[in-house]
């Protein structure tokens, strides 16, 4: 049936999410958090982060164009969105994050801009993928949302 | 009923806890909320500490418990933390993504209740309550001891479980507010807990607010600033400065000095530090049942987190933030008290441990002397010019002082400029200082605890008259004070004239002891290392060192640095009276030797022998020591000048 599929799609969607390393387990923290009082929590909350996030990536990428490279600066802003990052269960994105900042803390200024481009590269990856599971979970309707399982 | 579950629930407790969380974090701040509510407890969100803060002081007892992130843009998590216990001794737990174990060990030094890594997980947050339960229990076995009565805790014990948890509840709230409010036991053997709400804490700050507006300075610092002005018939005027800060003593002082020079007296310079104290800011807060060890306690933690709050805006903590132009102090900011040692003959050990916990030092003024009355209370900064470092400009070996101990000081006002660096308050102490003879000013000072120098009593005391057994003395060598390190807390000084020094040191606490009155809060110094005044320190030390090498040591300065004077503004007259706090200390030979029991004592040669050297008594008064802070006392900041004789 099509909610049949619909679901089975949403199902395989997820898990792919989580196999290939693009979520972790706050993400189901999140899930399990969803009631019918928030029947849309996870996508209110994975809206919010990326809203947020953008901001956070513009002023990194800010300072990154500064010259010297204000280390500390960075690392602090890395922090934030690191743990920005971490709220949603975004993994690979959190994985980037935590190299930027190994090089922030040697002070290497190439390394941070070249993972710096990784990190956005994740988060826009992340944020398509999440951007299509939530398109379905929504096309599935309310009580398909309830299916999702733990 | 209680006042503490102001909602009312049908759960039993944890149920309905009230919950606020901090977090600049908008997502973290939506997926909190949520857990929080998956747990039954009330959520207020916010995401800025002001916010935060406002909030809890607004509601007054409106929050069991907050949870805060450490990284936020407006407000480190860890000065919040502070705050609310301070205020609103609420517990705290942190948050962070960062698990380093030095940042984990910052949180429980600031009194952080738990350390929570982001991401979190539920039941992390299920267990809050442990500390919010754990709490009331601390605070009711307080009020039973106090109390001594069975009766709060039996109705917890009759009740059933699903109950017991809740009654007991009430019953602590309910205990707490009663013991908050109602508590007028003078029942002085038991301490009762008192509980900082956010009303007493307001109160606390007006007060102490009130004692900086006196002192025509917005309290920042907590301390009070003694100069002795001028010295006159061989007394030594001094000016305790409640609130004060070293640059505005030396406002002050400069002030004073136009008086002076008009009345043909030298001025001297000498900065003597002390603190607000206690006794004071409990007058002030006109709480009937609070005590001033009550006080003394909660001041300094708040004199902590003041200190905080200025290292961290002040790269050099001169003096509470009071950058002098010459500050040299030779221990970069951030060490409290004494530190430097280096110049302190003695031991240093306490030298690093001074922090400034409320003492004061009040050097009793010698008021009558005081021309004008003005004068009465003023403090001068006695320039160190000593062969140490000057402390204060230059000052000319004043005729006066023969030798010149007090910091040299002497007289030249005009030799004080601002740039003394009263910053260093490295007067030098005069570690050469040695006491004339005062013997009974050595004697006294044989007595375990060093003497403060200034004893005043009271601070809180509108100008004083002139302590009887103060003399001023030329700022000639003033034996120097020095600290002993012996000092241990709850040692009395012993008086240096005939008035008890400093009366019992309460550990860490600074009360003003003293017999006068309350006033002299010296600096307890805790020799582990709990903060003393360095200020007072200073201000011992400067009133004690006289003579001519002042040196003061590096701890003059450290406390200097460490401690906040206040530095009081304008007119000297003003000063003086208008706060009781201000004295006039003369401070009297200083006798403090090393007869004093103080360890760190090293008296200098005193060449003057004229100096008194005893110091009032109540100079002594409050004047507790930690031997940590004694090391303060090396220092012969206090000399001759000081002493009135």
């Amino acid at each position: 049936m099509e909610s049949n599929h619909l679901q089975r799609q949403i199902a395989y969607t997820r898990k792919s999410l989580f196999d290939q390393g693009f979520l972790d387990e706050q993400f189901i923290q999140l899930e399990d958090l969803e009631d019918d009082a928030n029947p849309n929590f996870v996508e209110e909350v994975v809206t919010l982060f990326y809203r947020d996030s953008t901001r956070l990536i513009l002023n990194i990428e800010q300072a990154l164009e500064k010259s010297p490279l204000d280390f500390t600066k960075l690392d602090n802003y890395m922090h934030q969105f690191k743990g920005s990052s971490s709220s949603i269960g975004a993994r690979k994105v959190k994985i980037e994050c935590t190299q930027f900042r190994e090089y922030c803390k040697a002070g290497n200024a190439e390394g941070c801009t070249r993972t710096f481009q990784q990190v956005k590269k994740e988060h826009a990856a992340l944020r398509k993928k999440l951007e299509a599971y939530f398109q379905l979970v929504r096309q599935a309707g309310p009580a398909e949302t309830a299916s999702h399982s733990k | 009923m209680e006042n503490g579950f102001s909602s009312p629930r049908t759960d039993a407790f944890p149920a309905g806890l009230r919950v606020l969380v901090v977090d600049d974090d908008p997502t973290w701040l939506k997926i909190l909320e949520k857990m929080l509510k998956k747990c039954s407890y009330e959520v207020t969100t916010c995401c800025l500490a002001r916010d935060a803060l406002d909030m809890l002081r607004g509601k007054k007892d409106g929050f069991d418990i907050v949870i805060s992130d450490v990284n936020m843009p407006d407000m480190d998590g860890f000065k919040l933390l502070e705050q609310v216990g301070l205020e609103m001794d609420l517990p705290v737990i942190m948050m962070s993504v960062d698990g380093e174990t030095s940042r984990v060990m910052k949180g429980v030094q600031h009194g952080a209740c738990d350390y929570l890594l982001k991401p979190v997980r539920m039941k992390e947050l299920r267990n809050i309550w442990q500390h919010v339960f754990r709490k009331k229990i601390h605070e009711v076995k307080d009020i039973e001891s106090h109390e001594g009565g069975p009766d709060e805790f039996d109705d917890g014990h009759l009740l059933s479980a699903g109950d017991t948890n809740l009654a007991k509840k009430r019953k602590d709230l309910e205990n707490r507010e009663h013991d908050d409010q109602e508590f007028s036991d003078p029942s002085a053997a038991k301490k009762v807990r008192v509980v900082w709400s956010v009303d007493l804490h307001q109160k606390f700050v007006n007060a102490v607010n009130q004692i900086g507006l006196d002192s025509e300075y917005q309290p920042g610092f907590l301390f009070n600033t003694l100069i002795c002005i001028f010295i006159h018939k061989n007394i030594s005027y001094f000016i305790l400065c409640p609130s004060g800060d070293i640059w505005l003593s030396y406002l002050l002082f400069t002030t004073f000095s136009c008086h002076l020079n008009n009345a043909c007296i030298e001025p001297l310079c000498v900065i003597l530090l002390a603190e607000v104290g206690p006794k004071k800011i409990l007058d002030l807060m006109n709480v009937p049942w609070l005590t001033r060890e009550n006080v003394a306690s909660h001041l300094q933690k708040y004199r902590l987190y003041l200190s905080r709050l200025q290292k961290q805006n002040e790269p050099k903590t001169s003096f509470g933030g009071i950058k002098l132009p010459d500050f040299s102090y030779k221990d970069p900011p951030g060490s409290f008290g004494l530190q430097s040692s280096t110049t302190m003959h003695q031991n240093n050990a306490a030298n690093t441990n001074f922090g400034y916990s409320g003492n004061k030092i009040l050097v009793q003024d010698v008021g009558s002397q005081i021309h004008g009355g003005d004068l009465e209370g003023i403090v001068s900064f006695l320039p160190a010019a000593e062969p140490k470092k000057a402390l204060i400009g230059d000052v000319p070996d004043p005729q006066k002082t023969s030798s010149s101990s007090l910091m040299g000081t002497t007289h030249s006002l005009e030799s004080l400029r601002p740039d003394v660096n009263y910053a260093s308050f490295e007067f030098t102490i005069p570690r050469q200082h040695s006491w004339s003879g005062e013997t009974p000013v050595k004697e006294q000072l044989k007595q375990e605890h060093e003497p403060y120098l200034l004893l005043g009593d009271g601070y809180t005391n509108p100008p004083l008259p002139i302590p009887h057994h103060i003399q001023v003395h030329r700022l000639r060598s003033v034996p120097s004070i020095y600290p002993r390190t012996s000092i241990t807390e709850r040692d009395k000084l012993g008086p240096i004239e005939t008035r008890p020094l400093c009366t019992e040191y309460k550990s860490n606490h600074v009360t003003s002891i003293s017999p006068v009155g309350r006033t002299v809060d010296l600096f307890s110094v805790q020799a582990d290392s709990h903060i003393i005044n360095p200020q007072a320190f200073e201000a011992i030390s400067t009133i004690t060192s006289s003579t001519k090498s002042r040196n003061f040591d590096q701890n003059c300065v450290n406390n200097l640095e460490s401690v906040q004077q206040n530095i009081i503004p304008g007119s000297g007259s003003a000063l003086l009276s208008s706060h009781g706090d201000v004295q006039l200390f003369s401070l009297q030979g200083c006798g403090y030797t090393e007869n004093i029991g103080l360890q760190n004592i090293e008296f200098s040669d005193y060449n003057d022998s004229e100096l008194v050297t005893e110091l009032p008594s109540h100079l002594y008064d409050g004047l507790r020591f930690n031997c940590d802070y004694l090391d303060l006392m090396e220092y012969p900041t206090v000399d001759q000048g000081l002493f009135i004789a």
